[in-house]
Protein backbone atom coordinates (compact mmCIF):
# COMPACT_ATOMS: atom_id res chain seq x y z
CA UNK A 1 0.00 0.00 0.00
CA UNK A 2 1.42 3.36 -1.05
CA UNK A 3 1.86 6.04 1.64
CA UNK A 4 -0.42 9.05 2.02
CA UNK A 5 1.44 12.17 1.04
CA UNK A 6 -1.51 14.45 1.67
CA UNK A 7 -3.88 14.00 4.61
CA UNK A 8 -6.75 16.48 4.87
CA UNK A 9 -8.95 16.23 7.95
CA UNK A 10 -12.15 18.17 8.70
CA UNK A 11 -11.01 21.14 6.67
CA UNK A 12 -13.27 24.21 6.68
CA UNK A 13 -12.99 27.76 5.43
CA UNK A 14 -15.38 30.53 6.29
CA UNK A 15 -15.20 34.04 4.79
CA UNK A 16 -17.36 36.26 7.01
CA UNK A 17 -20.84 34.79 6.41
CA UNK A 18 -19.90 32.54 3.51
CA UNK A 19 -18.85 28.95 4.23
CA UNK A 20 -16.63 28.18 1.20
CA UNK A 21 -15.41 24.76 2.36
CA UNK A 22 -17.25 22.65 4.90
CA UNK A 23 -15.56 19.93 6.89
CA UNK A 24 -13.88 17.99 4.09
CA UNK A 25 -11.45 15.08 4.52
CA UNK A 26 -9.45 13.12 1.97
CA UNK A 27 -6.04 11.56 1.32
CA UNK A 28 -3.68 11.51 -1.62
CA UNK A 29 -1.17 8.76 -2.25
CA UNK A 30 2.21 9.00 -3.94
CA UNK A 31 1.82 8.80 -7.72
CA UNK A 32 -1.96 9.18 -7.54
CA UNK A 33 -3.87 11.70 -9.68
CA UNK A 34 -6.96 12.91 -7.87
CA UNK A 35 -9.54 15.05 -9.59
CA UNK A 36 -11.64 17.63 -7.79
CA UNK A 37 -14.88 18.22 -9.61
CA UNK A 38 -17.61 20.69 -8.89
CA UNK A 39 -19.57 23.56 -10.33
CA UNK A 40 -18.31 27.13 -10.04
CA UNK A 41 -18.25 28.14 -6.38
CA UNK A 42 -18.16 24.52 -5.17
CA UNK A 43 -14.94 25.16 -3.21
CA UNK A 44 -12.33 23.56 -5.50
CA UNK A 45 -10.01 26.55 -5.80
CA UNK A 46 -10.45 27.42 -2.11
CA UNK A 47 -9.42 23.85 -1.22
CA UNK A 48 -6.35 23.94 -3.47
CA UNK A 49 -5.38 27.39 -2.18
CA UNK A 50 -5.49 26.06 1.39
CA UNK A 51 -3.40 23.04 0.40
CA UNK A 52 -0.82 25.41 -1.07
CA UNK A 53 -0.74 27.41 2.17
CA UNK A 54 -1.87 30.62 0.48
CA UNK A 55 -5.06 30.57 2.50
CA UNK A 56 -5.37 29.76 6.19
CA UNK A 57 -8.15 27.27 7.03
CA UNK A 58 -10.75 28.27 9.59
CA UNK A 59 -10.50 24.79 11.09
CA UNK A 60 -9.16 21.34 10.31
CA UNK A 61 -5.71 20.10 9.43
CA UNK A 62 -3.56 19.54 6.35
CA UNK A 63 -0.52 17.29 6.39
CA UNK A 64 1.67 17.28 3.30
CA UNK A 65 4.63 14.89 3.17
CA UNK A 66 4.07 14.28 6.91
CA UNK A 67 4.37 18.02 7.67
CA UNK A 68 1.58 19.99 9.29
CA UNK A 69 1.53 22.97 6.94
CA UNK A 70 0.01 25.27 9.54
CA UNK A 71 3.27 24.84 11.49
CA UNK A 72 6.02 24.53 8.89
CA UNK A 73 4.87 25.00 5.31
CA UNK A 74 8.31 26.19 4.17
CA UNK A 75 9.71 22.72 4.81
CA UNK A 76 7.73 21.28 1.90
CA UNK A 77 7.38 24.18 -0.52
CA UNK A 78 10.35 23.11 -2.65
CA UNK A 79 8.67 19.70 -3.12
CA UNK A 80 5.38 20.98 -4.47
CA UNK A 81 4.33 23.30 -7.28
CA UNK A 82 1.22 24.52 -9.00
CA UNK A 83 -0.30 26.05 -12.08
CA UNK A 84 -3.48 28.08 -12.17
CA UNK A 85 -5.17 30.50 -14.53
CA UNK A 86 -5.69 32.82 -11.53
CA UNK A 87 -1.99 33.67 -11.41
CA UNK A 88 0.45 34.67 -14.13
CA UNK A 89 4.15 34.87 -14.73
CA UNK A 90 5.67 38.36 -15.12
CA UNK A 91 4.73 39.48 -18.62
CA UNK A 92 7.72 41.71 -19.30
CA UNK A 93 10.25 38.96 -18.72
CA UNK A 94 11.04 36.37 -21.37
CA UNK A 95 10.06 32.76 -20.82
CA UNK A 96 13.70 31.87 -20.19
CA UNK A 97 14.14 34.69 -17.66
CA UNK A 98 10.98 33.64 -15.81
CA UNK A 99 12.04 30.01 -15.65
CA UNK A 100 15.54 31.04 -14.57
CA UNK A 101 14.17 33.10 -11.68
CA UNK A 102 11.84 30.30 -10.56
CA UNK A 103 14.63 27.76 -11.01
CA UNK A 104 16.69 29.78 -8.54
CA UNK A 105 13.78 30.18 -6.13
CA UNK A 106 13.37 26.40 -6.07
CA UNK A 107 17.12 25.85 -5.72
CA UNK A 108 17.51 23.97 -9.00
CA UNK A 109 21.04 22.98 -9.97
CA UNK A 110 22.08 23.37 -13.60
CA UNK A 111 19.09 25.60 -14.32
CA UNK A 112 19.88 26.26 -17.99
CA UNK A 113 19.84 22.55 -18.82
CA UNK A 114 16.64 22.09 -16.82
CA UNK A 115 14.97 24.93 -18.75
CA UNK A 116 15.98 23.29 -22.04
CA UNK A 117 14.60 19.92 -20.90
CA UNK A 118 11.27 21.32 -19.68
CA UNK A 119 10.83 23.46 -22.80
CA UNK A 120 11.51 20.42 -25.00
CA UNK A 121 9.06 18.23 -23.05
CA UNK A 122 6.29 20.84 -23.26
CA UNK A 123 7.20 21.91 -26.78
CA UNK A 124 8.00 25.58 -26.18
CA UNK A 125 11.72 25.68 -27.01
CA UNK A 126 11.02 28.22 -29.74
CA UNK A 127 9.34 30.54 -27.23
CA UNK A 128 12.16 30.73 -24.71
CA UNK A 129 13.36 34.19 -25.72
CA UNK A 130 9.92 35.73 -26.18
CA UNK A 131 8.34 37.88 -23.48
CA UNK A 132 5.52 36.11 -21.65
CA UNK A 133 3.20 39.04 -22.37
CA UNK A 134 3.56 38.40 -26.09
CA UNK A 135 2.43 34.76 -25.91
CA UNK A 136 -1.01 33.43 -26.77
CA UNK A 137 -3.05 32.10 -23.85
CA UNK A 138 -2.32 28.52 -24.91
CA UNK A 139 1.42 29.22 -25.03
CA UNK A 140 1.21 30.92 -21.63
CA UNK A 141 -0.48 27.84 -20.20
CA UNK A 142 2.30 25.58 -21.47
CA UNK A 143 4.96 27.89 -20.04
CA UNK A 144 3.10 28.02 -16.73
CA UNK A 145 3.09 24.23 -16.69
CA UNK A 146 6.82 24.33 -17.42
CA UNK A 147 7.28 26.48 -14.32
CA UNK A 148 5.10 24.03 -12.39
CA UNK A 149 7.41 21.07 -13.13
CA UNK A 150 10.75 22.89 -13.00
CA UNK A 151 11.49 21.53 -9.51
CA UNK A 152 10.34 17.95 -10.28
CA UNK A 153 7.65 18.28 -7.61
CA UNK A 154 6.48 15.36 -5.52
CA UNK A 155 3.01 16.89 -5.55
CA UNK A 156 1.56 19.04 -8.29
CA UNK A 157 -1.56 21.18 -7.94
CA UNK A 158 -3.26 21.96 -11.22
CA UNK A 159 -6.25 24.23 -11.55
CA UNK A 160 -7.88 23.94 -15.00
CA UNK A 161 -4.53 23.08 -16.65
CA UNK A 162 -5.83 22.69 -20.21
CA UNK A 163 -8.62 25.28 -20.12
CA UNK A 164 -7.21 27.52 -22.85
CA UNK A 165 -5.56 24.89 -25.02
CA UNK A 166 -6.64 23.59 -28.41
CA UNK A 167 -7.54 19.86 -28.48
CA UNK A 168 -4.19 18.81 -29.97
CA UNK A 169 -2.10 20.73 -27.42
CA UNK A 170 -4.41 19.70 -24.57
CA UNK A 171 -3.89 16.06 -25.54
CA UNK A 172 -0.11 16.53 -25.62
CA UNK A 173 -0.22 18.14 -22.18
CA UNK A 174 -2.28 15.28 -20.76
CA UNK A 175 0.16 12.79 -22.25
CA UNK A 176 2.99 14.81 -20.67
CA UNK A 177 1.37 14.57 -17.24
CA UNK A 178 0.73 10.85 -17.57
CA UNK A 179 4.39 10.32 -18.43
CA UNK A 180 5.62 12.79 -15.81
CA UNK A 181 3.66 11.09 -13.03
CA UNK A 182 4.98 7.69 -13.99
CA UNK A 183 8.62 8.72 -14.32
CA UNK A 184 8.70 10.96 -11.22
CA UNK A 185 6.06 9.17 -9.14
CA UNK A 186 4.46 12.59 -8.70
CA UNK A 187 0.99 12.92 -7.22
CA UNK A 188 -1.40 15.42 -8.76
CA UNK A 189 -4.44 17.22 -7.47
CA UNK A 190 -6.38 18.37 -10.49
CA UNK A 191 -9.32 20.76 -10.39
CA UNK A 192 -11.08 20.67 -13.71
CA UNK A 193 -14.36 21.06 -15.52
CA UNK A 194 -13.15 18.86 -18.35
CA UNK A 195 -14.72 15.45 -17.68
CA UNK A 196 -12.80 13.78 -20.49
CA UNK A 197 -9.58 14.96 -18.93
CA UNK A 198 -10.57 13.79 -15.46
CA UNK A 199 -11.69 10.38 -16.77
CA UNK A 200 -8.43 9.95 -18.63
CA UNK A 201 -5.98 11.17 -16.00
CA UNK A 202 -7.51 10.61 -12.59
CA UNK A 203 -7.40 7.42 -10.60
CA UNK A 204 -9.81 8.91 -8.07
CA UNK A 205 -12.30 11.76 -8.02
CA UNK A 206 -13.74 14.05 -5.36
CA UNK A 207 -17.13 15.58 -6.15
CA UNK A 208 -17.75 18.91 -4.43
CA UNK A 209 -20.89 20.97 -4.09
CA UNK A 210 -21.45 24.06 -1.94
CA UNK A 211 -18.15 23.51 -0.14
CA UNK A 212 -18.85 19.89 0.80
CA UNK A 213 -17.62 16.58 -0.61
CA UNK A 214 -20.74 14.93 -1.89
CA UNK A 215 -19.03 11.79 -3.14
CA UNK A 216 -15.63 10.33 -3.92
CA UNK A 217 -14.16 7.25 -5.53
CA UNK A 218 -12.64 5.99 -8.74
CA UNK A 219 -14.25 7.25 -11.96
CA UNK A 220 -15.53 3.72 -12.65
CA UNK A 221 -17.00 3.27 -9.18
CA UNK A 222 -18.86 6.59 -9.52
CA UNK A 223 -20.19 5.67 -12.94
CA UNK A 224 -21.41 2.37 -11.54
CA UNK A 225 -22.91 3.92 -8.43
CA UNK A 226 -24.92 6.52 -10.35
CA UNK A 227 -25.73 4.21 -13.26
CA UNK A 228 -24.24 6.57 -15.82
CA UNK A 229 -21.98 6.06 -18.81
CA UNK A 230 -20.08 9.32 -18.64
CA UNK A 231 -18.56 11.21 -15.72
CA UNK A 232 -20.23 14.36 -17.03
CA UNK A 233 -23.62 12.80 -16.33
CA UNK A 234 -22.54 11.95 -12.79
CA UNK A 235 -21.36 15.56 -12.40
CA UNK A 236 -24.69 16.92 -13.66
CA UNK A 237 -26.68 14.60 -11.45
CA UNK A 238 -24.79 15.67 -8.35
CA UNK A 239 -24.78 19.36 -9.31
CA UNK A 240 -28.52 19.42 -9.93
CA UNK A 241 -29.65 17.08 -7.18
CA UNK A 242 -31.28 19.22 -4.50
CA UNK A 243 -30.79 16.50 -1.86
CA UNK A 244 -27.00 16.72 -2.16
CA UNK B 1 22.83 30.14 1.72
CA UNK B 2 19.56 28.95 0.12
CA UNK B 3 17.94 32.08 1.49
CA UNK B 4 20.57 34.26 -0.22
CA UNK B 5 19.98 32.46 -3.52
CA UNK B 6 16.24 33.17 -3.28
CA UNK B 7 16.88 36.84 -2.48
CA UNK B 8 19.29 37.00 -5.41
CA UNK B 9 16.69 35.31 -7.65
CA UNK B 10 14.23 38.12 -7.03
CA UNK B 11 16.88 40.79 -7.46
CA UNK B 12 17.67 39.20 -10.83
CA UNK B 13 13.94 39.25 -11.64
CA UNK B 14 13.69 43.00 -10.94
CA UNK B 15 16.98 43.69 -12.68
CA UNK B 16 15.72 41.94 -15.84
CA UNK B 17 12.79 44.31 -15.72
CA UNK B 18 14.95 47.42 -15.52
CA UNK B 19 17.54 46.15 -18.01
CA UNK B 20 15.10 45.29 -20.76
CA UNK B 21 13.23 48.59 -20.67
CA UNK B 22 15.00 51.79 -21.74
CA UNK B 23 12.00 53.99 -20.74
CA UNK B 24 12.26 52.58 -17.22
CA UNK B 25 15.93 53.52 -16.94
CA UNK B 26 15.18 56.95 -18.38
CA UNK B 27 12.26 57.43 -15.98
CA UNK B 28 14.51 56.51 -13.06
CA UNK B 29 16.99 59.27 -13.95
CA UNK B 30 14.58 61.85 -15.32
CA UNK B 31 12.86 63.19 -12.19
CA UNK B 32 15.90 63.59 -9.92
CA UNK B 33 17.73 65.36 -12.74
CA UNK B 34 14.72 67.54 -13.56
CA UNK B 35 14.27 68.48 -9.89
CA UNK B 36 17.93 69.27 -9.51
CA UNK B 37 17.94 71.54 -12.59
CA UNK B 38 14.79 73.34 -11.47
CA UNK B 39 15.94 73.94 -7.91
CA UNK B 40 19.41 74.77 -9.13
CA UNK B 41 17.98 77.59 -11.26
CA UNK B 42 15.88 78.87 -8.36
CA UNK B 43 18.84 78.89 -6.01
CA UNK B 44 21.04 80.54 -8.67
CA UNK B 45 18.46 83.30 -8.98
CA UNK B 46 18.45 83.77 -5.21
CA UNK B 47 22.23 83.80 -5.10
CA UNK B 48 22.44 86.44 -7.82
CA UNK B 49 19.92 88.59 -5.98
CA UNK B 50 21.66 88.71 -2.65
CA UNK B 51 25.25 87.82 -1.80
CA UNK B 52 24.45 87.19 1.86
CA UNK B 53 22.50 84.07 1.04
CA UNK B 54 25.08 82.59 -1.28
CA UNK B 55 25.19 79.33 0.69
CA UNK B 56 21.48 78.81 0.39
CA UNK B 57 21.89 77.71 -3.21
CA UNK B 58 23.95 74.71 -2.20
CA UNK B 59 21.61 73.93 0.69
CA UNK B 60 18.58 73.91 -1.58
CA UNK B 61 20.23 71.67 -4.17
CA UNK B 62 21.54 69.35 -1.45
CA UNK B 63 18.04 69.27 0.09
CA UNK B 64 16.49 68.39 -3.26
CA UNK B 65 19.01 65.65 -3.96
CA UNK B 66 18.87 64.13 -0.47
CA UNK B 67 15.06 64.27 -0.42
CA UNK B 68 15.08 62.48 -3.75
CA UNK B 69 17.28 59.73 -2.28
CA UNK B 70 14.54 59.14 0.30
CA UNK B 71 11.77 59.33 -2.30
CA UNK B 72 13.57 57.08 -4.83
CA UNK B 73 14.42 54.54 -2.14
CA UNK B 74 10.78 54.30 -1.06
CA UNK B 75 9.50 54.35 -4.63
CA UNK B 76 12.01 51.71 -5.83
CA UNK B 77 10.93 49.45 -3.00
CA UNK B 78 7.17 49.93 -3.45
CA UNK B 79 7.12 49.88 -7.27
CA UNK B 80 9.10 46.65 -7.42
CA UNK B 81 6.49 45.08 -5.16
CA UNK B 82 3.68 46.55 -7.25
CA UNK B 83 5.21 44.85 -10.30
CA UNK B 84 4.28 41.54 -8.64
CA UNK B 85 0.73 42.73 -8.07
CA UNK B 86 0.32 44.09 -11.60
CA UNK B 87 1.66 40.88 -13.12
CA UNK B 88 -0.50 38.71 -10.80
CA UNK B 89 2.65 36.92 -9.73
CA UNK B 90 2.27 37.11 -5.96
CA UNK B 91 0.55 33.72 -5.71
CA UNK B 92 3.33 32.04 -7.71
CA UNK B 93 5.99 33.61 -5.48
CA UNK B 94 4.45 32.56 -2.20
CA UNK B 95 3.93 28.98 -3.33
CA UNK B 96 7.66 28.83 -4.02
CA UNK B 97 10.01 28.45 -1.02
CA UNK B 98 10.36 32.25 -0.83
CA UNK B 99 9.81 33.67 2.69
CA UNK B 100 8.08 37.03 3.17
CA UNK B 101 11.19 38.56 4.74
CA UNK B 102 13.31 37.37 1.81
CA UNK B 103 10.96 39.32 -0.46
CA UNK B 104 11.52 42.39 1.73
CA UNK B 105 15.31 41.96 1.58
CA UNK B 106 15.25 41.61 -2.20
CA UNK B 107 13.10 44.75 -2.48
CA UNK B 108 15.66 46.60 -0.33
CA UNK B 109 18.48 45.47 -2.62
CA UNK B 110 16.73 46.50 -5.81
CA UNK B 111 15.68 49.78 -4.20
CA UNK B 112 19.37 50.50 -3.50
CA UNK B 113 20.24 49.73 -7.15
CA UNK B 114 17.39 51.87 -8.51
CA UNK B 115 18.20 54.78 -6.18
CA UNK B 116 21.85 54.70 -7.20
CA UNK B 117 20.94 54.65 -10.92
CA UNK B 118 18.53 57.54 -10.33
CA UNK B 119 20.75 59.78 -8.23
CA UNK B 120 24.21 59.54 -9.76
CA UNK B 121 23.42 61.40 -13.02
CA UNK B 122 21.64 64.20 -11.13
CA UNK B 123 24.45 64.55 -8.61
CA UNK B 124 27.10 64.56 -11.36
CA UNK B 125 25.20 67.08 -13.50
CA UNK B 126 24.96 69.51 -10.58
CA UNK B 127 28.77 69.91 -10.67
CA UNK B 128 29.12 71.52 -14.14
CA UNK B 129 25.73 73.23 -14.05
CA UNK B 130 25.87 74.90 -10.65
CA UNK B 131 29.39 74.28 -9.37
CA UNK B 132 27.82 72.30 -6.55
CA UNK B 133 29.12 68.86 -5.70
CA UNK B 134 27.06 66.71 -3.38
CA UNK B 135 30.22 64.66 -3.01
CA UNK B 136 31.91 67.57 -1.20
CA UNK B 137 30.05 66.32 1.86
CA UNK B 138 32.47 63.38 1.71
CA UNK B 139 31.97 60.60 4.22
CA UNK B 140 28.98 62.36 5.76
CA UNK B 141 27.18 61.91 2.43
CA UNK B 142 27.60 58.14 2.84
CA UNK B 143 26.01 58.34 6.30
CA UNK B 144 23.15 60.51 5.02
CA UNK B 145 22.62 58.23 2.03
CA UNK B 146 22.50 55.12 4.26
CA UNK B 147 20.04 56.65 6.69
CA UNK B 148 17.72 58.00 3.98
CA UNK B 149 17.86 54.69 2.12
CA UNK B 150 16.77 52.92 5.32
CA UNK B 151 13.94 55.39 5.92
CA UNK B 152 12.77 54.85 2.32
CA UNK B 153 12.72 51.09 2.85
CA UNK B 154 10.75 51.46 6.08
CA UNK B 155 8.14 53.63 4.36
CA UNK B 156 8.10 51.06 1.55
CA UNK B 157 7.43 48.23 4.00
CA UNK B 158 4.49 50.16 5.51
CA UNK B 159 3.16 50.84 2.02
CA UNK B 160 3.35 47.23 0.81
CA UNK B 161 1.73 46.14 4.08
CA UNK B 162 -1.14 48.52 3.25
CA UNK B 163 -1.33 47.17 -0.32
CA UNK B 164 -1.46 43.58 0.96
CA UNK B 165 -4.15 44.62 3.44
CA UNK B 166 -6.30 46.89 1.24
CA UNK B 167 -5.41 45.67 -2.25
CA UNK B 168 -4.45 47.72 -5.30
CA UNK B 169 -6.68 50.56 -4.09
CA UNK B 170 -3.77 51.46 -1.81
CA UNK B 171 -1.18 51.62 -4.59
CA UNK B 172 -1.37 55.43 -4.85
CA UNK B 173 0.36 55.51 -1.45
CA UNK B 174 3.54 54.50 -3.29
CA UNK B 175 3.60 57.88 -5.05
CA UNK B 176 1.88 60.18 -2.59
CA UNK B 177 2.38 59.08 1.01
CA UNK B 178 5.91 60.40 1.36
CA UNK B 179 4.92 63.97 0.45
CA UNK B 180 2.72 64.23 3.53
CA UNK B 181 5.96 63.91 5.51
CA UNK B 182 7.87 66.54 3.51
CA UNK B 183 6.70 69.66 5.40
CA UNK B 184 7.66 68.03 8.70
CA UNK B 185 11.01 66.64 7.57
CA UNK B 186 12.91 69.95 7.65
CA UNK B 187 14.19 69.38 4.11
CA UNK B 188 14.70 73.03 3.10
CA UNK B 189 14.47 74.78 6.46
CA UNK B 190 15.51 74.01 10.06
CA UNK B 191 13.15 72.39 12.54
CA UNK B 192 13.00 75.71 14.43
CA UNK B 193 11.03 77.16 11.50
CA UNK B 194 8.12 74.86 12.33
CA UNK B 195 5.54 75.92 14.94
CA UNK B 196 6.74 74.88 18.37
CA UNK B 197 3.78 72.61 19.10
CA UNK B 198 4.58 70.32 16.15
CA UNK B 199 8.38 70.13 16.40
CA UNK B 200 8.22 66.96 18.46
CA UNK B 201 6.60 65.23 15.50
CA UNK B 202 9.30 66.43 13.14
CA UNK B 203 11.96 65.24 15.58
CA UNK B 204 10.37 61.78 15.70
CA UNK B 205 11.28 61.23 12.02
CA UNK B 206 14.73 59.84 11.17
CA UNK B 207 15.04 61.95 8.00
CA UNK B 208 14.75 65.22 9.96
CA UNK B 209 18.16 64.58 11.56
CA UNK B 210 19.71 63.91 8.16
CA UNK B 211 18.57 67.28 6.81
CA UNK B 212 19.63 69.08 9.99
CA UNK B 213 23.00 67.34 9.72
CA UNK B 214 23.27 68.25 6.04
CA UNK B 215 22.84 71.95 6.82
CA UNK B 216 25.48 71.78 9.53
CA UNK B 217 27.94 70.19 7.11
CA UNK B 218 27.27 72.79 4.41
CA UNK B 219 27.22 75.83 6.71
CA UNK B 220 29.88 74.85 9.27
CA UNK B 221 31.72 72.02 7.52
CA UNK B 222 31.03 69.97 10.63
CA UNK B 223 29.57 66.47 10.66
CA UNK B 224 27.46 66.12 13.80
CA UNK B 225 27.48 62.40 14.60
CA UNK B 226 24.63 62.90 17.12
CA UNK B 227 22.27 63.60 14.26
CA UNK B 228 23.37 60.46 12.47
CA UNK B 229 23.08 58.26 15.58
CA UNK B 230 19.58 59.58 16.38
CA UNK B 231 18.54 59.01 12.80
CA UNK B 232 19.80 55.42 12.78
CA UNK B 233 18.22 54.60 16.18
CA UNK B 234 14.85 55.91 14.95
CA UNK B 235 15.26 53.92 11.74
CA UNK B 236 15.86 50.73 13.70
CA UNK B 237 12.78 51.32 15.88
CA UNK B 238 10.58 52.06 12.87
CA UNK B 239 12.05 49.10 10.96
CA UNK B 240 11.01 46.71 13.75
CA UNK B 241 7.49 48.18 13.78
CA UNK B 242 7.28 48.08 9.97
CA UNK B 243 8.32 44.42 9.78
CA UNK B 244 5.75 43.48 12.45
CA UNK B 245 3.02 45.38 10.58
CA UNK B 246 4.07 43.70 7.31
CA UNK B 247 4.00 40.19 8.82
CA UNK B 248 0.61 40.82 10.45
CA UNK B 249 -0.71 42.12 7.13
CA UNK B 250 0.73 39.08 5.31
CA UNK B 251 -0.93 36.65 7.73
CA UNK B 252 -4.17 38.62 7.40
CA UNK B 253 -3.97 38.21 3.62
CA UNK B 254 -3.53 34.46 4.06
CA UNK B 255 -6.72 34.42 6.11
CA UNK B 256 -8.68 36.43 3.55
CA UNK B 257 -7.20 34.84 0.43
CA UNK B 258 -5.61 38.13 -0.55
CA UNK B 259 -2.34 36.62 -1.77
CA UNK B 260 -4.00 34.97 -4.73
CA UNK B 261 -6.66 37.56 -5.49
CA UNK B 262 -4.66 40.79 -5.21
CA UNK B 263 -4.23 42.41 -8.59
CA UNK B 264 -7.31 40.94 -10.19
Amino acid sequence: MSENIIEVRNLSKKFRNHHAVKNISFDLKRGEIKGILGANGAGKTTTITMLLGLLTPTSGSIKILSTDISKDRYKILNKINFSSPYVDLPKKLTVRQNLYVYGMLYGIKNINQKIKDVAKELDFTGLLDIKVGELSSGQKTRVSLGKAVINDPEILFLDEPTASLDPDTADRVRTFFEKFCKTHNTAIILASHNMEEVTRLCSSVIMMKDGRITDQGTPNSLLKKYGKKKLEDVFLKIARDKNN
Amino acid sequence: MKSLVRIFALVVRYFYLIKTSFPRILELMYWPTFQMILWGLISKHLTNSNDTIIQIGGVLIAGVLLWDILFRSQLGFSISFLEEIWSRNLGQLFVSPLRPLELVLSLMTISFIRTTIAMIPAALLAIPLYSFSLFQMGLSLMFFFTSLLMTGWILGIFIIAAIIRFGVAAESLAWGAIFTLAPLSAVYYPVETLPEWIRWLSLSFPQTYVFEGMREVLFSNNFNSNYFIKSIILNIIYAIIAVIVFLVSFEGARKRGGLINTGE
